[in-house]
Order: structure tokens, then sequence, then C-alpha cells
């Protein structure tokens, strides 16, 4: 490859990097400060070195909200990448059915999050909620539904919550990427007689690669990140068994003001999202990689 | 502008030091001889950059670890750490 003489251009991504480092790195330092320090006040603070580190580390309400992090991003990105699909494939690709299915599908994404706690509180209740209502009156279940009756039922409504919110994404981003393969590629499909599914399997799913990137990394950050709907939702229970990483942190944080050890926790935090986000990021990256795109 | 709101330790500024220092001469080392992307033993194509923020990224993990799993020193770990990032950017 030829080398460019003039480097001049890399000045223009310093209005960013200055952003970045007053909205990013300024903070992050601050935590790493934090993280070694107790502070009792302003201009009090004892050096404690790696003690938070080690407490945290071996915390098993962490431990156990970390798994339960784990388990629901999992889930999340199961249930929502194959579902975004499949809503992408289906919808129509002429005609006004395309500005509707656009619109409806915008539609939850425009909603703020606590909106969608209580507009998801109100349909499961179970006296006048829709879903709770309706449930209920089949009768199917042993215990009546109530998203705070059981865990299973919390996470069930949490998991609702969470697909309806975020699929249209993933379903708008899958149909950018389908919209975007030239016709061509459909028609050598036919002339070779290939099915349904291989047209899928060979030309529309390596040719959505760019944009599941995206959607399976901004899902999965986002759902390892998830404050807002468990909070407004279940407030981390029945007892602790939605509590996710960050409502335990804030928890820490802000209701018991444990900064030193809260600063620590958003450290191992920080380090877990890093490493998973770059392990997703690199292997959708060389999935396929060197075959002809 | 005062920076009192930001907690710095000496222990702190001498790890954020440590880490510019070392960006800086990833980037002198980048002038000198620039990285030609290659795999190695992380399987993927990395350039020196990828190597040498696995090589952080690890050491990281590595001192979480030795704090996790053990009493001793940290300095071990640090130890340990350093031989990582060269294995990095050497073999990675």
């Amino acid at each position: 490859m030829e080398k460019w003489p003039n480097n001049k251009a890399w000045f223009l991504v310093l209005p960013a990097f200055i952003i970045v480092a007053f909205s990013g790195i300024i903070p992050l330092m601050t935590v790493v400060n934090y993280s070694i320090q107790d502070i009792f006040g302003p201009g009090e603070a004892v050096f404690v070195g790696t003690e938070w580190f080690k407490e945290m580390l071996g915390n098993h309400r962490l431990h156990d909200a970390l798994w339960r992090q784990f388990m629901f991003s999992g889930l999340v990105l199961l249930i929502e990448i194959p579902l975004g699909i499949l809503i992408a494939l289906a919808m129509p690709k002429r005609g006004w059915g395309v500005s509707a299915s656009l619109v409806i599908l915008a539609l939850p994404l425009v909603i703020p999050w606590n909106v969608i706690g209580t507009i998801w509180i109100i349909f499961t209740r179970p006296d006048i909620g829709l879903f709770g209502v309706g449930i209920n009156s089949l009768d199917l279940l042993e215990v009546p539904f109530d998203h705070t009756a059981k865990p299973i039922y919390a996470w069930i409504t949490l998991l609702a919550m969470e697909v309806w919110h975020w699929t249209p994404l993933v379903a708008l981003l899958a149909y950018a990427g389908l919209r975007a393969i030239p016709e061509a590629y459909f028609q050598a499909a036919k002339i070779d007689g290939a099915s349904a599914w291989a047209t899928f399997l060979y030309i529309q799913l390596p040719k959505m690669r760019g944009v599941l990137t995206i959607a399976v990394l901004l899902r999965w950050m986002d759902s390892f990140l998830i404050y807002a709907e468990p909070f407004a939702l279940t407030g981390g229970g029945p007892g602790n068994t939605t509590t996710f990483l960050s409502i335990y942190l804030v928890k820490l944080a802000t209701m018991q003001f444990d900064l030193g050890p809260a600063a620590a926790f958003s450290l191992i935090y920080f380090l877990i999202v890093l490493l998973f986000s770059f392990a997703f990021y690199q292997a959708l990256l060389n999935v396929g990689r060197g075959e002809k795109a | 502008m005062s920076l009192e709101w930001m907690y710095w330790t000496g222990t702190t500024a001498i790890f954020f030091t440590t880490i510019f220092l070392m960006l800086v001469g990833m980037l002198i080392w980048e002038l000198v001889s620039p990285t030609v992307e290659r795999r190695g033993f992380f399987l993927i194509p990395t350039t020196r950059g990828t190597r040498f923020f696995l090589g952080l990224l690890g050491s990281a993990y590595i001192h979480l670890a030795w704090l996790g799993l053990t009493d001793l020193p940290l300095w071990y770990a640090t130890g340990i750490s350093v031989v990582w990032v060269v294995i990095a950017i050497r073999w990675g």
C-alpha cells in the first residue's frame, strides 16, 4: 500500500479527541483515583491501595449480579438478533407498506426508558393490565402472574420489555443491510435455482455482516449496561433476582455512598465490557474474511 | 484550574504517566518502522497497536486475578504482565 505523504488530516480528529478526553478519559482517571482511596468528604481521603479491588473481587453479590448480567445479555442477543433478521426479511420491499412498517417499528425506539418501565408495569398488572388479567384469566399458572411475585415472572417481563423495545433497532439495521444488496445477486441466485434458504445463507447473511456487527455490539453493550428498565420495573427485585451490575453499582455508589468500592467495581465492569466488545467486534469483523465481498 | 476533585495520588499519577509514555513510545516506534498487519497466536489479523491493547487489557486481568486468587504481593503480577505484554507484541 502506498503511504500518503501528508498526514495533516489527523488534526481533524483532534476536536473529537478533546471531547472524548473530557467526557471519557478524565472521568475514568478520576474513577481510578477514587478506587484506591477511602474518601470521607471533600479533601479527606485515605490511601487504601488495592483493598477495594480485593473486597469487590470477593463480593458474592457482585458475582451473582455478574452472572445474572451475562444471562440477561446472552438471552437478549439470542432473541433479538434472529427475531430482528426475521422481521427485516418479512418486511415489504416497495409500496406504502415500507413507510408504514418503518414507522411502526420506530415507535418503541422513541419512547423514553422510564416511560417504557411504567407502560410495562401497567401492562402486566394482575388487576388492570391487559397482559396480567389476560394470562391470569386463562388459569394456567400455579401462582397468578404478577411481575413481583416470582423471579421467573420478573425475568419474563423484563426480557419481553427489552425485546419489545430494542428488536426494532435490530430489524431496522438488518432491513437497511438487506436493501443495500444489489438486485443482480438475487437474479444470479434465481438462475442457479438456489432455494430461499441458500439465498439467505450465502447472499443475505454475509451481506448483512456489517450492520449485524453494529447491532450485536449495540445490543450487547446496552443490555450489559442496562439500568433504567429494571430500575423502573422491578427495582432489582423480587429479592435480588433482577439486580444487574449497574443497579448494584448505583446502590453502592449513591445510596450507600461507598465511592471507593463503587469505583473499583466500575473499573472491573469497564474491563469486562471492553474485553467482550473487542471480542465481538473482532469475531464479526473476521467472519468470512478472505472471501470476496 | 484546581484538580482537587480528581483526588490524585502519587500511585495513580505514576500509573497514568507510564501508560502515556508507553503510548508515546508506541507512536515513535510506529513512525520509525510502521507496523504490518499479521496473524500470530491471537489468530486474528493484528497490528502492533492491537497487540499492545491486548497486552494492556491482559495485564489488567492478570492483576485482578492475582488480587482475587492470591495474597502474594501485587508486584509478581506486574512482573508477569510485563512478560505478557512483550509476548503479546512479539508473537501475538
